[in-house]
């Protein structure tokens, strides 16, 4: 198992270096560069302003220089500079890392559970009124967009009944002691969390479902079912365990996206995430805390594959670790 | 006789109980938006909106200007000029210090200049007519200039000229300097805690020289991303003031409806943001006067006043906004007419070849502004093709000139010398800078206008030069103005004093206080 967690580490970083390389060019070929914005936002220009800010972000360097010393930044783990925040980029991605983590894997985990709970039961009762009524629900959140979900969740909750806050990570101000404080934030988490989580339990209630009653027509479960086993028995551990094989993997290619997959949530919510530095950064052109944060994604992305893969294993014993 | 009296008695009673009502509190907390999220604070380094209205609260100017555009002191306490224009002396306050407690003086005042020269081009541009600049004590500064600069006195706001510590910042990277996260000014409020992505903080300054103000204890400087979150905010208790622009112009009737609400279209005298569309004279059919003025007629601007801007602004009658100095309406108007936009157009030879229109990305008001010009501009037989960008790569494209028409609005910082000129003149055509001559419009008249406006001395000969100058412009249409704009600031009507000079939320909160 070591060698083989070895050897996708070892592709990971060749990965995550034609990543590196790859955004690097594809971030500079949309018009526009930090210069231009900044200049624009100070309502005022002329050559030196321009030439000054260029020489401040390193655009007046041949871009293969650009590229070499950006490279040479990430492997001693130095994501550079932003200039346009005046901070250093990996201290703006660690600020803004666990409220993203806490949102998204709150999410994640709402969606999966209440995806494959739905999707069991969906199954179960296949044809019926509930099947329909279950598939429904799923479909309306997948369908409607995240942004409309979330204003109207706002203006349910926050509005009309006012029993969530509205937008913002805490009470600002409030300075909450203890567990006071993580009741504020758990209250300020429920919609942003509920908005994402639902809109990806729709696919893995869809997904559940349709794995399950594939693998119920399996040999094995009619050899179950004749052993005398019970429904319940036969439903959970033999059709369920079987049958979550692809919603892993689809949980394992949503929990790398949702890092940097928040960004409407994020927006609507004033959640202080990684989304909305990744979007304000693009509107910027932050060369360096956008490639900054590509990278911290593109980690995430391949650990989460990882741990797919070792998951797998779990899931089902035969699946053995090429080494 | 008496009647009189009584009368005067009953006025004097009923002022001092005016005055004892409108008494400023002290304490309490306001809550405001800021969008965007400024990129840092430090006024001297970056000069955007939002850096502008927090900071405004931190740092100061020597000047603060009324809304009529008055100087007002602020750490310049009283200022004289010579007899021949060339020479202002200001006075600062005496006992002033910096937040960290270090002393105030003119010092820091040439060590502003000088950084500011190098990091601000509005104030290297302002600051073109200056010789020297001399302190003879702790206290004086001494301006000369190289001749008459009309404009002079209204340079010194916070936002154009802001003072920087000498002592924190001399000898150090002020790029990557420490206090530009943390920054240090005189400002009646002093930098506390800025949780990225969320709020900035900014807590009272005990110290301030003016004695009692600040009011307030606090202001939280909110981070709320989406238009709709923000006006929810409001809604729903959460902030006190929604700053002009906050929030969509379509909300603001709602939200001014609301209980305790109060709005004012003050504090933008100084500003005075005009809108307009950027014609590239350079080539193509814009090339031909005739065929931009039918544009101005095509235009229906009573129509994005009242539906795309709510009521709110006025239309623009030419380059100048009517609040700042030296405007004039006596010039050629454009009222709606289609007709004759058309005819313009057959007699400029117009045969429909393409026009690329370049929307302003600033949300869904300008997204809709865009739209309701391109209608105007079909329905007279002009072929209109749509660019979408973004709000970089929309200057970029009209920094490279590589637009036809596109949207834009300018500050014009109260005089035609600081804030209208630079459109027009054609030593200010340059490829690869924002907000010069983008439009590429020669003539050398308006070029010699706007140069002995700028140093013509008294005003009257000013005036005389600017009317001038207006109509030539109002007749060649080399951009199609549109509106003076308005951005209302929403409150919750507790809060007082909030706006009291002509630069609005941006000049800081130091007379605010909350009637609670």
């Amino acid at each position: 198992m070591l060698s083989f967690v070895a050897q996708r580490v070892l592709k990971g970083v060749i990965v995550l270096l034609a990543i590196v390389v790859l955004n690097f060019f594809l971030i500079r070929l949309a018009p526009g560069d930090p210069a231009v914005v900044m200049a624009g936002e100070a309502g005022a220009s002329d050559q030196i302003f321009v030439q000054q800010l260029r020489e401040k972000f390193g655009l007046d360097k041949p871009l293969p220089e650009q590229l070499f010393i950006y490279v040479k930044g990430i492997a001693t783990l130095d994501l550079g500079f932003s200039f346009r925040q005046q901070a250093p980029v990996a201290k703006l991605i660690a600020e803004r890392l666990p409220a993203t983590l806490l949102l998204t894997l709150t999410a994640f985990a709402i969606s999966l559970a209440l995806g494959v709970l739905f999707g069991t039961f969906a199954a179960g009762f296949a044809g019926t009124f509930l099947d329909t009524g279950i598939t429904i629900f799923a479909l309306i959140f997948y369908a409607t967009p995240i942004f409309w979900v979330a204003l109207m969740g706002i203006l349910l909750f926050s509005v009309t009944v006012d029993w969530l806050p509205s937008f913002g990570y805490e009470t600002v101000g409030a300075n909450l002691p203890g567990f006071a404080h993580v009741i504020d934030v758990a209250k300020h988490l429920i919609m942003p969390a509920m908005t994402l989580g639902l809109f990806f339990m729709a696919t893995y209630t869809r997904m559940t479902r349709a794995s399950m009653l594939e693998v119920k027509r399996l040999d094995f479960v009619k050899t179950a079912r004749a052993k005398g086993l019970s429904d319940s028995v036969i439903q959970r551990r033999h059709v369920l365990r079987n049958a979550l094989l692809p919603v892993v993997t689809l949980a394992g290619v949503h929990a790398g996206t949702l890092i940097g997959g928040a960004v409407i949530t994020e927006t609507v919510f004033a959640w202080p995430g990684i989304g909305r530095l990744m979007y304000d950064a693009l509107l910027q052109r932050d060369y360096n805390l956008l490639l900054g944060v590509f990278v911290t994604c593109s980690v995430m992305v391949l650990i989460f594959n990882l741990i797919t893969d070792l998951v797998y294993r779990l899931v089902d014993p035969r699946i053995e670790f090429a080494s | 006789m008496s009647k009189r009296v009584l009368l005067g008695l009953l006025l004097a009673c009923g002022l001092t109980a005016s005055a004892l009502a409108q008494e400023p509190k002290a304490g309490g907390v306001i809550n405001a938006v800021i969008q965007p999220e400024p990129p840092g604070l430090m006024l001297a380094m970056v000069q955007n909106g939002p850096v502008q209205m927090v900071s405004g609260n931190i740092f100061e100017g020597l000047l603060r200007y009324s809304p009529k555009l008055e100087p007002l002191p602020e750490l310049a306490e009283s200022w004289n000029v010579s007899e021949d224009a060339k020479t202002y002396t200001f006075k600062l306050r005496k006992g002033v210090t910096w937040h960290d407690g270090k002393p105030f003086t003119s010092a820091d005042v040439l060590f502003s200049i000088e950084m500011l020269k190098q990091t601000h081009a509005r104030a290297r541009a302002n600051l073109v007519q200056v010789d020297k600049v001399e302190a003879p004590d702790d206290t004086t500064v001494v301006f000369t200039l190289k001749q008459p600069f009309g404009p002079f006195l209204g340079i010194f706001e916070v936002g154009s000229m802001p003072m920087v510590p000498k002592h924190l910042y001399e000898g150090t990277d002020w790029k990557t300097n420490p206090y530009n996260n943390a920054p240090v000014g005189t400002g009646p409020f002093m930098f506390k805690e800025w949780q990225k992505g969320s709020f900035i903080r900014l807590v009272k300054n005990p110290n301030y020289y003016e004695k009692g103000k600040p009011y307030l204890d606090e202001i939280y400087w909110q981070v709320i991303p989406d238009a709709a979150a923000r006006s929810v905010a409001y809604e729903t208790g959460k902030v006190d003031v929604l700053p002009g622009g906050s929030v969509e112009n379509f909300d603001v009737p709602r939200l001014s409806k609301l209980k305790d609400t109060c709005v004012t279209g003050a504090g933008w005298e100084f500003f005075s943001p005009l809108a307009w569309l950027w014609l590239n004279n350079r080539q193509g059919p814009l090339a031909d006067k005739r065929v931009r003025q039918a544009i101005m007629y095509a235009i229906d601007r009573d129509f994005a006043k009242d539906v795309i801007w709510n009521g709110l602004g006025k239309v623009a009658t030419g380059p100048s906004a009517s609040t700042i100095k030296f405007y004039t309406d006596d010039v050629p108007k454009y009222p709606y007419d289609p007709a004759k936009a058309k005819a313009l157009l057959k007699e400029a030879g117009y045969k429909g070849e393409k026009i690329r229109l370049l929307p302003l990305a600033y949300g869904e008001t300008w997204q809709r502004w865009g739209e309701a010009v391109k209608q105007n501009l079909q329905d007279v037989g002009i072929n209109i093709e749509t660019i979408a960008t973004d709000v970089a790569g929309g200057n970029q494209k009209i920094m490279d000139w590589d637009f036809d028409i596109a949207f834009t609005y300018l500050y014009q910082y109260g005089d035609p010398a600081l804030g209208v000129g630079r459109n027009y003149v054609s030593s200010n055509i340059a490829k690869g800078q924002v907000f010069n001559n983008a439009e590429g419009y020669v003539n050398p008249e308006i070029d010699k206008l706007f140069a002995d406006g700028a140093v013509a001395t008294p005003d009257s000969k000013r005036k005389e030069i600017y009317d001038k100058a207006q109509k030539i412009l109002a007749e060649d249409v080399p951009v199609a103005w549109m509106l003076e704009l308005q951005f209302p600031t929403i409150t919750r009507c507790k809060v007082k004093n909030l706006i009291t000079t002509g630069i609005g939320v941006n000049d800081g909160f130091k007379d605010a206080w909350l009637d609670k």
